[in-house]
């Protein structure tokens, strides 16, 4: 297999675009991403879209970016995985150009999602999950999360603050981010004081929907290293699935998905956990990051509220294993089909030493993480210097 | 491999796994809000999602609770009425 490099990044802020297209919210992206490689056009576009045949009434949507983007006959598809479409538009480009059947792919994560609000917006991202067994329940994927946080709470008999150091963390990295949704920082002890959506997920807890596209190029690693100074290699990519319905798990708190996704990158890559220095996971619920820490193997099964009980030491930016360095889904925003995009430029921005006021010292490899479903769709990409 | 499969009657029984109030509901469901989605775990063994109804109090985890037949939603334009299951606590 051919090595593939990412040369080229570009990204919209998260926010509320109401008055831009879907189309023209990639097409942002993507100039800046053309820009930045030093690049007129692509082989192949690959998008990654959660929401637009539901909440934008608008499906087929690869095609439509690339003719506004004047790229027309390029070859252009779209990518389906829930909320993991963006990683999984990566996953399309990095076998494309590593298989050599493409040489330069360009990988658009595009949402617009906050044209609807309420229970409109609820029962589109409920395409996501099982349409009998859970939607049809009258569930939706926030309480679902709350169901695995309930559990999980009453198994280690700990209190709703143990989670706090995440939603901390992503907003304090955030804060730095001109990208992110929300740059407030939050209030020790305000997370469990928030109010309940699905209890005991809170506001505090929940990322927020928001609008946005995310744009990488991709292209064979020795014609890289002649574009750009800085070409990052994505040298592991890997996804896995897991029971659809969540009452079908082996084990409710064990996110099989996400150990066998980046157990196969690591493999892939021939590293472990502690060549990482820092990784982007997808934290749309605090749950969702403990159990990921748990899956991945960096805390015991039941141990992972203690893994980042120590909150900025760990997981901050100068921690043992920082996460949400540019603010994560939490506080960057969770615009669901772009964000495993988002993650990819926002890790290479800390590769390439261009992370601001967030840089992680010595960054050298990165761990991405999209999840769809409650982590159904596991994705797990690893980018290196 | 089979494409066999064998019919199953559960008794209806089970104990409460976990629980959740959902205030934001999905299309369709606005007039139930808030409302409680829970797992409960059949007697038998498998895991189910439903809905709790006829609640008396907070649920509390690993109360016993028994099947009931209930309206989940209506469907189309003459609001055909779509019945499932739910579950209530034994008391």
């Amino acid at each position: 297999m051919t090595q593939v490099a990412i040369v080229g990044i570009g990204q919209t802020p998260v926010a509320e675009h109401w008055d831009k297209s879907l189309q023209e919210l990639a097409q942002d992206a993507i100039t800046q991403a053309l820009a930045d490689a030093d690049l007129q056009t692509v082989d192949a576009l690959y998008v990654g879209n959660a929401y637009g045949g539901t909440i934008g009434e608008q499906s087929h949507v690869a095609p439509l970016i690339a003719d506004f983007a004047g790229l027309v006959g390029i070859e252009a598809w779209t990518v389906d995985a829930g909320d993991a479409a963006g990683g999984a538009a990566l996953r399309a480009g990095y076998l494309a150009v590593a298989s050599g059947a493409v040489e330069t792919a360009l990988v658009v994560g595009v949402e617009k999602m906050t044209d609807r609000v309420g229970s409109a917006r609820e029962g589109a991202r409920n395409t996501s999950i099982h349409a009998e067994l859970e939607n049809l329940q009258g569930a939706t994927l926030t309480s679902l999360a709350g169901l695995l946080m309930q559990r999980y709470l009453h198994e280690q008999n700990i209190p709703l603050s143990a989670f706090e150091p995440l939603s901390i963390n992503a907003h304090l990295n955030g804060s730095n981010n001109p990208y992110a949704m929300y740059r407030n920082k939050l209030r020790e002890g305000a997370f469990a004081k928030a109010p309940m959506v699905s209890h005991p997920v809170s506001l505090f807890d929940r990322a927020p929907d928001g609008d946005g596209a995310a744009a990488v190029i991709l292209t064979r690693l020795e014609n890289a290293q002649d574009m750009v100074p800085t070409p990052i290699r994505i040298v592991g990519s890997a996804v896995s699935t897991d029971q659809f319905a969540i009452q079908d798990r082996q084990q409710l708190l064990k996110l099989e998905a996400v150990s066998r996704a980046v157990d196969r990158a690591l493999s892939q890559a021939q590293l472990n956990l502690a060549s990482l220095s820092f990784a982007e996971l997808h934290d749309a619920f605090t749950i969702l990051s403990v159990l990921t820490l748990e899956a991945m193997g960096l805390a015991e099964y039941g141990k992972g509220w203690e893994f980042i009980a120590n909150g900025q030491s760990v997981i901050g930016r100068n921690g043992t294993f920082p996460i949400s360095t540019m603010g994560g889904l939490k506080s960057r925003g969770n615009p669901s089909g772009a964000t495993g995009v988002y993650q990819a430029v926002e890790a290479t921005l800390q590769l390439r030493g261009q992370a601001g006021d967030n840089q992680i010292t010595d960054a050298k490899t990165a761990l991405l993480l999209n999840l769809g479903g409650m982590a159904t769709t596991a994705i797990a990409h690893i980018l290196s210097l | 491999m089979t494409n066999e499969t064998n019919t199953y009657q559960f008794s209806g029984y089970g104990e409460l796994y976990s629980y959740t109030l959902l205030q934001d509901p999905p299309s369709g469901y606005e007039w139930q809000s808030p409302y409680v989605i829970a797992l409960i775990k059949l007697e038998e063994g498998p895991m189910v999602l439903a809905q709790l109804t006829d609640l008396d109090g907070e649920p509390q985890i690993g109360d016993r609770v028994q099947m009931v037949t209930r309206k989940l939603t209506t469907d189309g334009a003459t609001g055909m009425i779509v019945y499932g299951y739910k579950f209530r606590a034994i008391r």
